[in-house]
């Protein structure tokens, strides 16, 4: 990042966030680099940028589609990139119907499921490949996840055109795409003035190519949507574009929300991924072993994911030891199987309607944290038993005593059923173990103190509640107990209290060899025949020759710009992926200032500051013999080895359920009808229609002026994430006391807020207060000849700690992105009325009235398809449903 | 010789040895002076500075008040906090700070308490969130103050400053004369500390500072105010503040270099366009002899918080003893004049 000549941060407020990383912004920029900024609202990330551009929320992909047009339109695209390293010369099946030519859909669209068939949006003369049929179950898997580390599948040679000018070619196809996205589409839709856009165009384009490159920051403020997938393809496509993928101050950079949220991606703490992104077996799609790994690896499939495998099978091998043999499937039967959409909001649908029983939480306050609170509340408290662990007393643990529904009447802390453990748990300087941050670097942090009292770490916590279940079903004859009971759970342990050896946790993640008990160094040793095992695979390395490498600790004035030697990035230590883009076609750099990896021709490989994102002996001239698959199938000039043709896609064939190119639709609470196309909101955004789920009228619907105002919630730097360690915590909590809402002095005037006054804010699900900001910092945006204001809230407040407040995601409903199910709570609509809220049984009343008004019908929601856009159901979707 | 302000160019020091105190206040063989230097151009005003302090030096909480002074609810610079980040909501006209309108040297700015209910008013007490309200807004949209058209268009250049102000550390304290117990010293380093133990609550230092940071404790009574981590400084260490800031803004070192180091900062920020940029409390002949802890601002010092002019309050004590002195001696003259007088 310190080497990008222009960053663009959209998404994100980076500075208060994530003011750590934010230094090497800061880097960058006193080394001359130009920071644009677009938020809906000026932040302390836009006070030290050279630009910021207030955006309408919900609005981003016009203005970067918009961008995507402007660098199509004048032809700046780092031409000789686009075509040797992306899919642009790609030709498209004729079957192929865009967004721009049926009003928001895209071919292959079916109303029955509000899902697409895919078959029409691949390459031409692949059109089978999509796998075929319905993608209503990969939207209730989240299949979108597994992605993150790998392409979708293609088979055979793709047809091309150099000269990027059939009509078909992904090039034509994404300028007709784009083409409708001007500077004035963006002043219209996103409310950012022509002259500003044009500003941040210009920076982008000037500021990349071969001599220069752009870094692109985005964090949940894209995620949180029901396009937010979407978001962040556009950006890609614009950085493919404009050849930022691979170099030394390019990429995306993707902020997570937390300290090693990457971590648990990677070794997921999600219901539809293993670790290392292997999917979570299907109940009906994936009977045994080989049906499960085949639709991981699709036999004859290009690229790296051909030995998933020796993956799987040493997946199954850390996790069964001996009882795992090639004969038994390596106790693949012993593996959960996903019946359907087990996500945090079905979960919590679920727990009302009493079909789940019992509940853990580990470092999650949903009762603050998740969308929909009160759902969440209900939901937990409607359980036979809760287990809480956490540093502090937190909402979700006394929600049936303190919580706003306590007061309202709709929890009877008498009658509450729901039993909660509260188990104190250790700090990260309580306990030892890693933390893998945004750039998947693995840092291990040592014990610094012992933890208080009864707190405990989650190692010792899952440790001990195995070893306890394991006795007590000790002799047991079920097969049901076989997965528990051959599990190797035989970590050593240390102190007065047993504690497990978390190295020892480290070294069954990086794999050894299960007959010399050797760690292995690569994943490329892992084996599908029983002799290795490994707990992570992308992970392989991290324990290599013995040694923890994540917690090395070289000092950065001891070793190169790159830092190799600075705790451990998988995979392989790799800083940067696809760093093989670095060089052109030929291996060369592509220029002196951006040199990163090259192709040595003397010594015969890939040399450079970071270890080669290739097979490192493979030349550039290379070109794959007929028949050829898995690695040996990309040629020596296919950077992208992770995709099954080698190329960045600027069009997904497949891989997104919601269409091959991003396209704007508006949030799913919106005051404004869609500019651009008919369809309002994305058609196969994922719903819930359960009584307590609701969502806020919008055009063409009517009633959509009872909530006129679009609010957003993101971070302060003072607080963190739902407040649990900074609200209890005095230096903190003092910073930012109260709770609070953002209003620009328009607004204010309008609707009669004053200055340090309250307010309240109503939505289809709750009212919260809040003391009242008004600042400059949010302006009134022009949107299509009216004028939308925009409030912000923080999400840091709760009814517990030292400092209180009414939570801002009360105000959310639950609806989803359909690819990977994150719920849309960056953007919503509410009313905003001076002074405080009722309390009590009045709180509901208030809450109703504002229902009827808008014509809520509980279990009701909008429809997927928005009414009077047609939509034919095609032959494809008849023939698999 | 005096100065464009007509006040000497070196003025008389109080405690003699401007350029080294340390020296001045007795050490022998002393380390360089070490301070700190604040830029703010690169403050992202996260608070950690403010946080980190009170961690390391146990400084009590100061209170659990929303302020409404935009981000800042630490209201200023006290005995219970010893780091304190200033936010400044501004308005420029477009095009850097030189405003068309020749009396508004700066534009509109919030900090010096001119027009806007967002800004920063420096200088209040804690606990006193009342006090921080500026004129209510009177709902009218032209009652506004300007920059206030109601849309991102109309709304040109608009900036906010953050600054993480400190004790200065002055070369000449007007803390440490006054201080009738010894107390206050001046360090190895040439900073300035208060001893907790010899402190006795007279509060002399408190109307002595320039720059009204030293404060005492509600309850306690003594004076208290950054140490300039005199322990970890003492153990080679980095003070906790600028150990914390994650970009950078608080630099600390030997101040010789420190001033090296900002005047070339001033010189590549001016040489991109930012005009207004300029040091404070970098030099040796102002009216404090110079700052241990100085600063590089983006606009006038008021806007800020700070005084434009700070003068070390016993600047004119020999002066002022001087003309004492004379003064007794004309009126002793008088009276024995008188008596002699009327022998006649």
């Amino acid at each position: 990042m310190a080497n990008a000549d222009v960053i663009v941060i959209q998404g994100s407020n980076m500075a208060e966030a994530h003011p750590v990383g934010f230094q090497w912004v800061m880097e960058a920029k006193r080394r001359g680099a130009k920071v644009f900024h677009i938020d809906p609202r000026f932040t302390r990330t836009s006070a030290v940028a050279d630009a910021h551009l207030p955006i309408r929320a919900g609005t981003d992909i016009a203005l970067l589609g918009a961008v995507v047009n402007y660098i199509l339109t004048n032809e700046l695209d780092f031409r000789e990139y686009v075509l040797a390293y992306t899919n642009a010369a790609t030709i498209i099946s004729e079957d192929f119907v865009d967004a721009e030519e049926s009003d928001g859909f895209f071919s292959g669209f079916d109303p029955a499921t509000a899902s697409y068939v895919q078959d029409s949006w691949q390459y031409a003369g692949h059109e089978r490949d999509s796998g075929g049929g319905s993608t209503v179950e990969e939207r209730d898997a989240a299949a979108g996840l597994r992605h993150e580390s790998h392409g979708a599948p293609i088979d055979g040679h793709p047809l091309r055109d150099e000269t990027l000018r059939h009509p078909r070619c992904v090039y034509q196809i994404l300028k007709r795409h784009f083409a409708r996205y001007t500077p004035e589409m963006v002043e219209r839709v996103c409310g950012v003035p022509q002259e500003k856009f044009l500003e941040l165009a210009r920076a982008w384009t000037e500021n990349s190519g071969r001599e220069r490159t752009g870094c692109l920051i985005y964090s949940v403020g894209w995620t949180q949507h029901t396009v937010g997938v979407q978001y962040i393809r556009t950006g890609a496509i614009i950085q493919l574009l404009l050849g930022n993928m691979g170099r030394p101050g390019g990429g995306v950079m993707a902020l997570r929300g937390h300290a090693s949220i990457q971590g648990s991606t990677d070794i997921p703490t999600l219901f539809n991924l293993l670790p290392g992104y292997l999917p979570m077996p299907h109940h009906a799609k994936h009977p045994d072993f080989d049906a499960w790994v085949d639709r991981i690896r699709h036999p004859g499939q290009k690229g790296f994911w051909g030995d998933a495998r020796a993956y799987a099978a040493s997946l199954l091998k850390a996790y069964w030891g001996d009882a795992a043999t090639e004969e038994n499937d390596f106790c693949y039967g012993h593996l959960p199987r996903m019946t359907g959409d087990h996500g945090t909001y079905q979960q919590v649908l679920n727990m009302i309607d009493g079909k789940v029983k019992g509940y853990f939480l580990l470092g999650q306050n949903p009762a603050v944290g998740s969308a929909h609170g009160r759902a969440q509340r209900l939901g937990m408290a409607n359980l036979d038993w809760l287990v809480v662990r956490d540093l502090f007393m937190i909402e979700s643990a006394t929600f049936w005593q303190r919580g706003p529904e306590v007061a309202t009447g709709e929890i009877l802390p008498q009658e509450c059923a729901t039993e909660v453990f509260f188990l104190p748990a250790a700090s990260h300087v309580e306990k030892e173990g890693t933390f893998t941050q945004t750039q998947r670097l693995v840092q291990w942090r040592e014990k610094a103190v012992e933890p208080p009292g009864d707190a405990r770490s989650e190692l010792w916590f899952f440790y001990h509640l195995g070893r306890r279940l394991r006795e007590k079903l000790a002799g047991s004859t079920r097969p049901r107990d076989r997965a528990l009971l051959d599990l190797t759970w035989d970590y050593p342990t240390h102190g007065r209290h047993a504690e497990p050896d978390a190295e020892a946790v480290l070294r069954e993640i990086n794999g050894f060899d299960t007959t010399s008990g050797a760690p292995l160094s690569t994943f490329t040793q892992a084996r599908d025949d029983g002799t290795t095992a490994i707990g992570c695979w992308i992970y392989t390395g991290v324990y290599a020759d013995g040694v923890n490498q994540a917690a090395r600790r070289r000092p950065g004035h001891e070793q190169d710009w790159v830092a190799a030697e600075w705790g451990w990035a998988w995979p392989a230590n790799r800083r940067m992926l696809y760093n093989r883009a670095s060089a052109d076609p030929q291996g060369r750099p592509w220029s002196e200032r951006k040199r990163y990896v090259w192709w040595d021709a003397e010594a015969g490989r890939w040399t450079g500051h970071d270890v080669p994102d290739f097979e490192v002996t493979k030349p550039p001239s290379y070109r794959p013999p007929e028949g050829a698959t898995g690695p040996a199938a990309l040629a020596g000039d296919d950077p992208f080895i992770m995709q099954a043709d080698g190329k960045g896609w600027l069009y997904a064939p497949s891989g997104v359920l919601d269409g091959p190119l991003p396209t704007h639709y508006e949030p799913a609470e919106s005051p404004v009808r869609n500019p651009l196309y008919g369809q309002q909101a994305n058609p196969t955004r994922k719903m819930y229609a359960d009584p307590v789920n609701s969502t806020n009228p919008s055009p063409p619907q009517q009633h959509d002026q009872v909530f006129p105002y679009v609010f957003t919630v993101s971070r302060l730097t003072e607080h963190h994430t739902a407040g649990a360690m900074s609200r209890t915590v005095a230096p903190l909590a003092e910073l930012q006391p109260e709770m609070f809402v953002e209003v620009s002095p328009d607004l204010a005037a309008l609707a009669g807020l004053t200055h340090l006054g309250w307010a309240h804010l109503i939505s289809a699900r709750a009212a919260i207060e809040a003391r009242v900001l008004v600042t400059d910092r949010l302006v009134p945006l022009t949107v299509d000849g009216r004028v939308i204001h925009q409030v912000w809230l923080p999400y840091h407040f709760g009814f517990e700690g030292l400092v209180t407040g009414d939570s801002a995601n009360d105000l959310f409903g639950i609806t989803l992105d359909p690819n990977v199910l994150i719920q849309e709570s960056k953007v919503g609509t509410c009313d905003v009325r001076p002074g405080r809220r009722p309390t009590g049984a009045a709180l509901r009343d208030l809450v109703q009235d504002y229902r009827t008004r808008a014509g809520i019908v509980p279990g009701v929601l909008p429809p997927a398809v928005t009414p009077g856009v047609p939509v034919e159901s095609t032959g494809d979707a008849e023939r698999n449903s | 010789m005096v100065d464009s302000r007509g006040r000497p160019a070196v003025p008389a020091p109080s405690t003699a040895g401007a350029a080294d105190p340390a020296t001045a206040a007795g050490w022998v063989d002393a380390p360089p002076r070490m301070g700190f230097f604040t830029d703010t151009s690169v403050c992202i005003g996260c608070k950690a500075c403010e946080v980190a302090c009170k961690e390391w030096n146990g400084v009590p909480t100061s209170g659990l008040d929303l302020l409404g002074m935009s981000y800042d609810n630490t209201g200023a610079l006290t005995a219970n906090s010893w780091r304190h980040v200033a936010f400044v909501e501004q308005h420029r006209p477009a095009g850097d700070g030189s405003s068309p309108v020749a009396e508004h040297p700066t534009g509109t700015s919030c900090a010096a308490g001119t027009t806007t209910a967002t800004g920063t008013e420096p200088g209040l007490l804690p606990g006193r969130p009342d006090a921080a309200r500026a004129p209510e807004f009177l709902g009218m949209p032209a009652a506004g103050p300007p920059g206030r058209t109601g849309s991102a268009e109309g709304r040109g250049d608009f900036r906010w400053l953050m600054m993480s102000d400190v004790c200065k550390h002055c070369t000449r304290a007007g803390c440490l004369d006054v201080c009738p117990t010894g107390a206050l010293f001046r360090t190895e380093f040439g900073t300035v500390v208060v001893q907790e133990d010899i402190c006795n609550g007279c509060g002399y230092c408190v109307s002595a500072c320039p720059y009204g940071v030293i404060d005492r404790r509600v309850g306690d009574g003594r004076a208290w105010k950054c140490t300039l981590c005199y322990d970890r400084i003492g153990a080679g260490l980095t003070p906790a503040c600028a150990q914390a800031c994650p970009t950078e803004s608080i630099q600390y070192g030997p101040l010789d270099e420190l001033r090296e180091r900002a005047a070339a900062r001033v010189d590549t920020l001016r040489a991109r366009g930012e005009s207004q940029a300029r040091l404070y409390g970098h030099d040796p002949n102002d009216g404090v002899g110079g700052d241990g802890a100085f600063f590089l601002l983006l606009d006038e010092p008021e806007v800020y918080g700070l005084p434009p002019d700070p003068q070390v309050t016993t600047t004119d004590l020999p002066a002022m003893w001087r003309r004492a002195g004379l003064a007794a001696l004309a009126m002793t003259a008088a009276a024995v004049g008188a008596f002699l007088g009327g022998r006649r």
